[in-house]
């Protein structure tokens, strides 16, 4: 509950300029705390009187004790383990080590043992396996089917997913059935001092962050963003088989998937998920001139994407868009090619490690946020790099 | 056929500003919009009840403010709206919301419920999954194709992916999430406007809802936000304006190898 303590409270409106919901309103001088209020206690925070208290008197209703240990939902893209996955066995090996309990890795899929086993140098105590026909494809309800199930029998503490379009489809899905909090596209996690998963995850376009916790139900869940914990190096080490209850009735999968389509190059990485980006604007004129783009992003071993204005102009396809309609990426490097820096595209890349902008307007806003910002011609300047780049290659490979 | 979208009026996030002393949010001045990925829901279910006949009703949570933004649905085009507003389902997070959606939802009589991928303040595109749950019927999400034949009550939709989409069949009921590609949301005209000021908005409360006041707002919301600070900042980079390509390409691949990116 959240209350205004009217005695103290002397109506400087302050709380109102602050509350990222816009819910506090002045009623005869005083504030008033309407509907919308998610008890951020920013406005706590921000009250130079101290006039507002939040009192949380919630109990749980299961018994957290009962659950233990850190899971992962491991995720394949054509037999391939995703990035994702092995981030998140990094940060989970943390996470399980602060809180002394065990990290396991859950890998769904038809014939998959063989590459669950792999997964264990990344350093899960155990690998969760289900195997059955019907899970070698996506489908929602098969894969909540058997994580839910999977969730009761073993209650583990804490859930993970990646925020990819499968985990954000299948993580809200076991949320609402097991009726537990889910937090989406985190960026950050750690322990507090009573044990509860602390997930921070940005809001309003990026403008601010937000720690979130779910302290009365279990498991904890939350989907993470790739690119943003570090892989684990591989080492040798052992873990423990679990085979899981795998039964589907065909009957029970009420999506069916009759076609997967590629759009665009084959073997690239997903946008999401890649290192390097370089990204094309507006001014790369024309869909031919992608080409420059892409010889560097294949020199830099990356993909190319592309801002609002050419994929709607068709150059790209929907899914290499970076920004607030497309994608949220945040590579190690990400080359803004003839992108002029709306703030649309800036909330979809700004987290990006090491940003390089080239664009021949000196106040194009993408030079504000980059690390290195080239005022230049891209047609001159992309060729010549991919050709420097191919040259420093060549040398060290000597 | 009966189609349910589910729309949240939200601010304009890319008006919203960080005050750089109280390190907050300025709301002030910040205009309240459709979200935009509620908008190609909105417009999909249009085009499906043109081609297949029917009837569309909009369907939003929130303050008495959001009957705006079921106003401007109603000008293009939706028959119906319906605003869900109670003191009692205050601090709702994504699970409260969808629970109370589906409360809403399931003593009506629909064949597809359409909602946005996600909303642009939030970004958590987990309302539609769960309230596909709640109300117990499979979900498609980002779907970027719909076709619905009503006769074998089926929906054939395209569903992007990371590299592409898939093709995914599905018996009515469904819940579908949209995104953009799925269409060119159209604008509401003048007639539409002065349509839409004449019809009702019918209201909901926790009273025609029903059930358990622990299952709604901030009791039945499982997470908690207990810290809300700005991002972190980065650190300003270095500008320059280079005339000759190869001079500014050495630039860059020095830049690089200081990094250690290449």
């Amino acid at each position: 509950m959240i209350t205004v303590d009217k005695d103290k409270c002397t109506g400087c409106k302050v709380c109102v300029r602050s509350c990222p919901f816009a819910v506090i309103t002045i009623v005869d001088g005083k504030a008033e705390i309407g509907e919308g209020c998610t008890l951020c206690g920013v406005c706590v925070k921000v009250c130079p009187e101290g006039a507002i208290t939040i009192t949380r008197d919630r109990k749980a209703k299961v018994n957290l004790e009962d659950y233990k240990g850190v899971w992962v939902i491991a995720e394949y893209n054509e037999g391939n383990v995703r990035n994702v996955t092995l981030e998140l066995l990094g940060k989970g090996r943390e996470l399980a080590d602060k809180l002394n309990e065990e990290l396991a890795v859950v890998v769904l899929g038809h014939e998959i043992k063989d590459k669950a086993k792999e997964l264990a140098k990344y350093g899960p105590d155990k690998i969760y396996i289900a195997e059955n026909k019907y899970l070698a494809q996506y489908t929602t309800d098969a894969y909540a089917d058997i994580i839910s199930g999977a969730i009761v029998k073993y209650k583990p503490s804490i859930v993970l997913f990646g925020a990819t379009p499968n985990g954000r489809d299948l993580a809200p899905r076991i949320s609402a059935r097991l009726r537990v909090g889910l937090t989406a596209d985190c960026t950050g996690f750690d322990i507090d001092e009573d044990g509860n998963l602390v997930q921070t995850r940005p809001a309003f376009g990026g403008n601010i962050m937000a720690k979130i916790i779910s302290p009365y139900t279990r498991p904890q869940m939350a989907t993470a963003r790739p690119n943003v914990f570090k892989k684990p190096e591989p080492k040798e080490k052992e873990a423990e088989i679990i085979e899981i209850p795998s039964k589907i009735l065909p009957i029970s999968i009420r999506t069916k998937v009759l076609e997967t389509v590629k759009v665009g190059e084959q073997a690239e990485v997903s946008i999401e998920e890649a290192d390097v980006i370089v990204c094309g604007g507006r001014g790369v004129k024309s869909p031919e001139n992608l080409k420059i783009l892409q010889e560097l992003a294949e020199t830099l071993g990356g993909t190319i994407g592309g801002s609002r204005p050419i994929v709607d102009a068709g150059w790209l396809p929907q899914h290499k868009q970076v920004g607030q309609s497309g994608k949220t990426v945040a590579p190690k490097l990400y080359i803004a090619a003839g992108i002029s820096g709306a703030i649309q595209h800036i909330v979809g890349m700004r987290t990006s490690d090491t940003i390089i902008s080239i664009n021949t307007d000196p106040e194009a806003p993408i030079h504000e946020i980059a690390d290195l910002a080239i005022v230049g011609d891209l047609f001159k300047i992309i060729p010549e790099l991919t050709k420097q780049l191919k040259q420093v290659i060549a040398e060290r490979s000597k | 056929m009966h189609i349910v979208v589910c729309i949240k009026q939200v601010p304009e996030v890319s008006d919203v500003k960080v005050d750089p002393e109280t390190k907050t949010l300025v709301r002030e001045g910040v205009p309240s919009i459709l979200n935009p990925f509620d908008e190609y829901a909105v417009e999909e279910a249009l085009r499906l009840k043109k081609k297949h006949g029917g009837e569309v009703t909009v369907i939003t949570m929130g303050p008495p403010q959001a009957r705006e933004a079921l106003k401007k649905c109603l000008a293009m085009g939706a028959d119906k709206a319906v605003l869900i507003s109670d003191r009692k389902f205050a601090g709702a997070d994504t699970l409260a919301t969808s629970y109370t959606l589906s409360r809403a939802i399931a003593k009506m009589d629909f064949d597809i419920v359409f909602c946005g991928k996600q909303a642009i303040d939030g970004d958590t595109a987990q309302v539609g999954p769960q309230l596909a749950e709640f109300l117990g019927i499979p979900q498609i999400t980002y779907v970027i194709k719909v076709e619905v034949d009503p006769e074998k009550k089926i929906v054939i939709a395209h569903r992007e992916t990371d590299d592409g989409y898939e093709v995914i069949k599905a018996k009515l009921p469904v819940l579908m999430t949209a995104t953009k590609g799925l269409n060119e949301p159209r604008l509401p005209t003048v007639m539409g406007i002065m349509k839409a000021s004449k019809k009702e908005i019918k209201v909901l409360t926790f009273e025609d809802l029903g059930g358990s006041e622990e299952d709604y707002g901030l009791k039945g919301s499982p997470t908690q936000v207990v810290d809300i600070f700005p991002p972190p900042v980065r650190a300003k980079g270095e500008k320059i304006i280079v005339e000759d390509p190869k001079e500014a390409a050495a630039k860059i691949i020095d830049f690089l190898i200081k990094r250690d990116l290449i």
